[in-house]
């Protein structure tokens, strides 16, 4: 079953404990959930945008609905999950701060992956280039990106330390999913995993 | 009552007390149950049909001698195989196909009730199926599923009975009546009070019948049902009959003689009085305005829901299923939501719809493993 995974999920699905409760946000065709549900016994739920990720997830028995983070999020009462999961979305969310002071609302502790643009290679390419930086997890062209709120692991740090946000844990992935360690995170980092809560 | 056509029938003889106080004596449900309940008693699926539906839901209706109104979904081998669920469906208290209704002969008087029919409300109607489960031995229901009004059944199941099913599945419906539904139907029943054959319901005796009026009621109910995109696919501004206009009042479109023709084919099979009855429970149907609000319907709720709504549905849209899902995030309610792409209106839920169908095949599926049938 874990084979089936993306390699940063299976480190978020390392991150959840047995028996939680589960919000997965932007869970697409339900993978992770799925993988939460059978080997951890997660209480799961999920929320995705895309009628075709939504018939997936359904038939694959889950419990998940069609919406917004961006509008929907405030619907749910407060610690009402354990952990929300945002995996490579918030750098498409219209507001990312209000999303993600939600996640911490009405969960626990948010676990929060995105692609690191502070990457060395997509400084490389945007210096010689001069182009909007492309790479597998950012493979759109400048106008047809859905990736609107793009930021560095330094940026996301900034964030928390500002809003008053605590990071308990931090992971930093090279392009093959493998953790990095702490040295020069920022340049050598292709995607971040934080897992963050209210202080 | 007389029928015209075999149904299976169970009679009530205690007293049966509604939500306006008053009380029906002896009353009947009549139902129709498809594939064979098992051992355990755990693949019960019932059934709730809409405001002009009835109890048959699969195979040939005897009456219209055409399929039955969900026969596309309920049958051996299709999405509610019913190789593997027992299936019932019964007629709606208030009903003209057997359940008690004001075509029904009071037992105090020897006539038919009419207007000395109690007003009944859903919650009335989801009492009289709880007990016809009960009877047929069945503790807890494997699912609830209904579109529309049979939608609003499902809710009342999930927020009254909720200890005695395990799935729910509202479609194309909501927690309540909206102003303009209630106005729609008020239409219908002014339509149907206005034709000189009604007699203030005392027409059973009488070869007339109110046909016309509730010929009107069903052509503007019909209405509610498509989308204006669909009667424009359909339709246009095609003319019936000849290429030039009449320049007279016999049918010139297409749309006027398929409504008509929808008019004219439902009084066949349905009592004005009933109509009067069942959309008025639909006009009273609203879970929020119980005591707590449309939270406190749906707490400590630790069902599994399946919602389903469509794009071009007027009369019950999205924004109605959304209201309730947000109260059900408050509750431990396992939640699943679906809006389908669909040009087809309202009406979409009784009509092909493969993505609509797919998805619901998949949550039975789901349920399937979790309850262990």
């Amino acid at each position: 079953m874990k084979k089936n995974l993306r390699k940063d999920l299976i480190l978020i699905s390392e991150l959840i404990n047995s028996n939680e409760k589960v919000l997965d946000i932007g869970c697409g065709d339900g993978n992770l959930l799925g993988n939460l549900m059978k080997t951890k016994r997660v209480d799961c739920r999920g929320i995705e945008l895309s009628q075709t990720g939504v018939n997936e997830c359904v038939k694959k028995g889950l419990s998940v609905i069609q919406g917004d983070a961006n509008f929907d999020l405030k619907d749910y009462p407060d610690r009402s999950f354990t952990t929300a999961i945002l995996s490579q979305t918030i750098q498409a969310m219209i507001y990312p701060d209000n999303v993600i002071e939600n996640l911490i609302r009405i969960a626990e502790r948010a676990i929060i992956s995105f692609p690191n643009f502070a990457y060395w290679k997509i400084r490389r390419d945007f210096f010689f280039s001069g182009l909007m930086p492309k790479n597998v997890a950012l493979p759109f062209e400048w106008y047809d990106t859905p990736n609107i709120h793009l930021c560095s692991i330094k940026d996301f740090t900034n964030f928390c330390e500002k809003k008053g946000i605590k990071i308990n844990e931090s992971l930093y992935l090279n392009e093959e999913g493998e953790k990095l360690s702490d040295f020069m995170k920022n340049s050598r980092a292709y995607q971040a995993i934080f897992c963050v809560s209210k202080k | 009552m007389k029928l015209k056509f075999e149904t299976q029938k169970i009679t009530y003889k205690d007293s049966f007390k509604l939500s306006s106080g008053r009380e029906i004596q002896s009353c009947e449900v009549a139902f129709q149950t498809y594939g064979q309940l098992n051992k355990e008693k755990s693949n019960g699926i019932l059934i709730c049909h809409a405001l002009t539906g009835d109890q048959f839901c699969s195979g040939i209706n005897p009456l219209t001698k055409k399929k039955g109104w969900w026969d596309i979904l309920i049958g051996p081998g299709k999405i509610i195989d019913t190789n593997i669920f027992f299936v019932v469906c019964s007629n709606v208290l208030g009903g003209c196909m057997g359940s008690t209704g004001p075509s029904t002969v009071d037992p105090k008087t020897g006539k038919q009730y009419g207007l000395n029919f109690p007003v009944i409300t859903i919650s009335d109607m989801v009492k009289l199926q709880v007990k016809l489960i009960n009877s047929l031995g069945i503790k807890k229901l494997f699912a609830v599923i209904g579109g529309s009004m049979g939608g609003m059944q499902t809710l009342e199941w999930a927020s009254r009975f909720e200890k005695k099913v395990n799935a729910v599945i509202p479609i194309a419906s909501s927690y309540r009546h909206s102003a303009q539904n209630i106005a729609f139907h008020e239409i219908g029943r002014q339509a149907i009070m206005a034709d000189t054959n009604w007699k203030s319901g005392n027409y059973y005796g009488s070869k007339q019948k109110p046909k016309r009026g509730l010929a009107v009621a069903r052509m503007i109910a019909h209405i509610t049902y498509l989308s204006e995109s669909a009667l424009q696919r359909k339709f246009g501004r095609n003319l019936q009959n000849s290429k030039n206009f009449s320049f007279n009042f016999i049918t010139d479109f297409q749309i006027e003689s398929y409504l008509k023709h929808q008019g004219s084919s439902f009084v066949e099979r349905f009592d004005s009085n009933s109509y009067l009855y069942i959309t008025k429970a639909m006009d009273y149907f609203d879970l929020s305005f119980r005591k707590g609000g449309l939270t406190n319907a749906f707490k400590n709720n630790d069902l599994s829901f399946c919602f389903f709504s469509f794009t071009s549905d007027w009369l019950f849209p999205t924004s109605e299923t959304k209201t309730i899902i947000k109260s059900l995030n408050t509750s431990n309610a396992k939640v699943s939501f679906v809006e389908v792409k669909s040009d087809k209106g309202h009406d979409a839920f009784l009509l092909d719809e493969p993505e609509f169908h797919e998805i619901l095949g998949g949550f039975i599926e789901g349920q399937i493993i979790k309850q262990g049938i």
